[in-house]
């Protein structure tokens, strides 16, 4: 489904991805770890298409199509969605209306008509459901104001609204306590179907307990330096990142 | 009186002093009554002060030298009728519903809903034509025609316009909605329209300005209203400009709050090619709100100036300001907010806002906020911000799959929003979420 081959990317004239490669198919789970800095969240955005991002080499297909070439909402429309590490606060436009339009943008994109008010309503009752998000709480703006786990569960009940069929997401983990992880990891194990991927990018392996990967990918310095399987991330867990540092870093001095 | 030397006075100007001087030649007698000694008196201001330039403190980012260099007709006659009226898209007003065409009160196009003993609505020309007693009390007793040269220039000339009188304890429910159109199918135009709005103790009441521009030529308004609001009243006030490219706006919004009292404006410019809105409000009693709200939406090269002065005389009163622009293209705008809190003013709650959206590298905004406080135990504070929309807010957008425009609109009209629920005549605020939403597609 989603095809990386040999990606380069920077910012401002910094090179941060040095040559990604990765396969996902359809089903799949690959969990994506590193240390700070290492390029885990420039990885997720060089997919979903933030412009800050300069690709200087390599491709990404996603469903057969080059997907370096699609602005960020064509990539959503293709079936891409992105949960951020920073949810953005948006005053004065309700979660409500901005996912009606996203909804309805999409489906607009790939040929359906638009969802009425009252299937709208049905879908959203079901998913909020899924993360146990509060109806108040979607009447209001956007993230704002939200706590931080209320922000983290809101990104997962918007990707069960949207249905993407490859979820990326970055740090969901972060800032949640144990019973909120929870609810975020049982909403994304409701969307794993057999044929909807995720790319789950943390920094612990505690999320990986909830979230069973398939794979497991160690990202350092821009490049993936280890794969394996879930024993990978308790291996990391347990020894840190640092012998994996002193590989990479040694063969580099070579 | 003395009298005016025109013989240095260019373009404008001198088009004005001799439209003075022969409205003079018409008073038949009736120069000596009051309300024409005080425009003579006005007019006299005018001649001395001149037209603004940039070098005036309060012009400094608003030119009028191209105004100035143009004619007007001030006296058009105008076939404007129900026919031409629905050719332009107008929300549907019900309530008191009152045409001005190029300043001008139209009976015919207009309606008055309102019983008598509750609402008595003449128009002005009337007024100082047949009833000068009636507005001898209020007229040009509020509007500063001593240094201000265009309310000056409109007290002396202002030949019509209308005279709201709202008698004590009554609620008035339907709106009065003053409509200003400007014809100017044929010529340059221009209008001075004065209005005067008495609202009587404990009465409530809901009045709308609206102005725009009908056909090609120029059109330059330059209009006063003063509004009293007496003891307990309540009295929301809107003022909504959708004129031409090629118009220029000059207007003055005079209010005088008694204790207790309550007032409320919104101020929404969609379009025009200059305008300049002065609101000024005096808070002369105890226990007095005030709100005042405005929105600016410019785009191409239009420029939109508002200037407040919020006066706190008396102690225990509150005022609130928040106004709002989205600047767009090679646009600018002005917001300069004057806060006074008297000496007697103590307990003064006094806040202002002013934020602005940039949506352009060539549009610019100039902000002055001017606190003068004399009084020790007040709470005050204002704060103004210009800046572009957030980039991250709109990529959020665009990777839930809605488009980069779409996204940039949907924002923008969040953004505006906060005023535009301020409007509480439905089709009035319908008419300018239509009209924002349609210059922000066109953006
Ligand atoms: N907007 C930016 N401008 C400059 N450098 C950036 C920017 N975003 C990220 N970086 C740099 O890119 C590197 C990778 O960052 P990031 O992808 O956020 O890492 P991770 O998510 O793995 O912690 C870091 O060194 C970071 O400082
Ligand atoms: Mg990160």
């Amino acid at each position: 489904m989603l095809t990386i081959s040999n990606l380069h990317a920077r910012i401002e004239e910094k090179e941060i991805l040095r040559g990604i490669n990765l396969e996902i198919k359809p089903g799949e789970v690959h969990a994506i770890m590193g240390p700070n800095g290492s390029g885990k969240s420039t990885l997720a955005s060089v997919l979903a298409g933030r412009e800050d991002y300069e690709v200087t080499d390599g491709s990404v297909t996603f469903h057969g199509k080059d997907l370096l070439d699609l602005a960020p909402e064509k990539r959503a429309a293709e079936g891409i969605f992105l949960a951020f590490q920073y949810p953005v606060e948006i005053p004065g436009v309700t979660t409500i209306n901005f996912l009606k339009t996203a909804l309805n943008e999409i489906r607009k994109y790939n040929g359906q008509e638009p969802l009425d008010a009252a299937q709208f309503l049905k879908r959203m009752k079901e998913k909020a459901k899924l993360v146990k998000i509060d109806d108040a709480l979607l009447k209001r703006s956007l993230n704002e104001g939200f706590s931080g786990g209320e922000k983290k569960r809101n990104e997962i009940f918007q990707m069960a609204m949207l249905e993407p069929s490859l979820g990326l997401l970055d740090e969901t983990d972060s800032g949640l306590d144990i019973d909120a992880l929870r609810i975020v990891a049982e909403g994304v194990n409701q969307l794993r179907d057999g044929k909807r991927s995720f790319v789950v990018v943390t920094h612990y392996q505690r999320l990986l307990d909830y979230i069973v990967p398939d794979f497991v990918h160690v990202l350092y310095k821009g490049r993936i330096v280890k794969s394996g399987t879930k024993e990978l991330a308790l291996e990391l867990e347990e020894k840190g990142y640092d012998w994996i540092k002193n590989e990479v870093d040694a063969l580099e001095t070579v | 009186m003395s009298s005016i030397d025109n013989k240095d006075a260019s373009g404008l100007k001198a088009e004005l002093i001799a439209d003075f001087q022969s409205s003079q030649a018409k008073l038949n007698g009736k120069s000596a009554l009051p309300v024409h000694q005080l425009r003579g008196e006005a007019m006299q201001n005018f001649d001395k002060l001149g037209f603004p330039t940039t070098r005036h403190e309060e012009w400094k980012y608003s030119n009028v030298s191209n105004l100035v260099k143009q004619t007007f007709d001030f006296h058009t006659k105008t076939d404007f009728n129900q026919a031409d009226l629905d050719k332009i898209p107008l929300p549907h007003l019900t309530g008191n519903v009152l045409y001005f065409i190029n300043g001008v009160y139209n009976a015919e196009l207009s309606q008055i809903a309102t019983a008598e003993n509750k609402l008595k609505v003449i128009p002005f020309a009337d007024a100082l034509a047949q009833q000068p007693e009636l507005i001898e009390g209020y007229f040009g007793k509020y509007a500063n025609y001593e240094t201000d040269a265009f309310t000056a220039l409109n007290t002396a000339l202002a030949n019509d316009g209308v005279v709201v009188q709202v008698a004590d304890n009554k609620i008035v429910e339907e709106p009065i909605i003053l409509r200003f159109i400007s014809d100017v199918r044929s010529a340059n135009v221009g209008s001075q329209p004065r209005n005067l709005i008495i609202v009587g103790k404990n009465s409530q009441v809901k009045i709308a300005e609206a102005y725009r521009t009908v056909g090609e030529e120029a059109a330059f308004v330059n209009t006063v209203t003063e509004i009293i609001v007496d003891e307990s009243a309540m009295v929301d006030y809107y003022k909504v400009q959708n004129e031409s490219d090629k118009s220029y706006h000059i207007g003055t919004t005079q209010v005088y709050q008694k204790g207790n009292s309550y007032f409320y404006a919104a101020t929404a410019t969609l379009n025009g090619g200059f305008v300049r809105n002065n609101l000024n409000v005096v808070l002369d009693g105890e226990h007095i709100e005030s709100r005042l709200f405005g929105l600016y939406v410019p785009n191409g090269k239009q420029h939109v100036d508002n200037h407040t002065v919020v006066d706190h005389r008396k102690p225990n009163c509150e005022s609130h300001e928040l106004y709002k622009g989205i600047l767009m293209d090679k646009s600018t705008g002005v917001f300069n907010g004057k806060i006074f809190v008297r000496e007697d003013a103590q307990k003064t709650n006094a806040y202002q806002n002013c934020r602005n959206v940039v949506t352009s590298d060539e549009a610019t905004m100039n902000t002055k906020p001017q606190l003068e406080i004399w009084a020790d135990d007040v709470k005050c504070s204002h704060g103004t911000t210009t800046g572009q929309l957030n980039d991250e807010a709109i990529f959020y957008m665009q990777s839930r799959g809605i488009p980069k425009k779409e996204a940039i609109r949907l924002q923008l009209l969040a953004f505006a929003q906060d005023v535009v629920t301020q409007i509480k005549i439905d089709s009035i605020r319908e008419y300018i979420e239509e009209l924002i939403l349609a210059k922000l597609e066109a953006a």
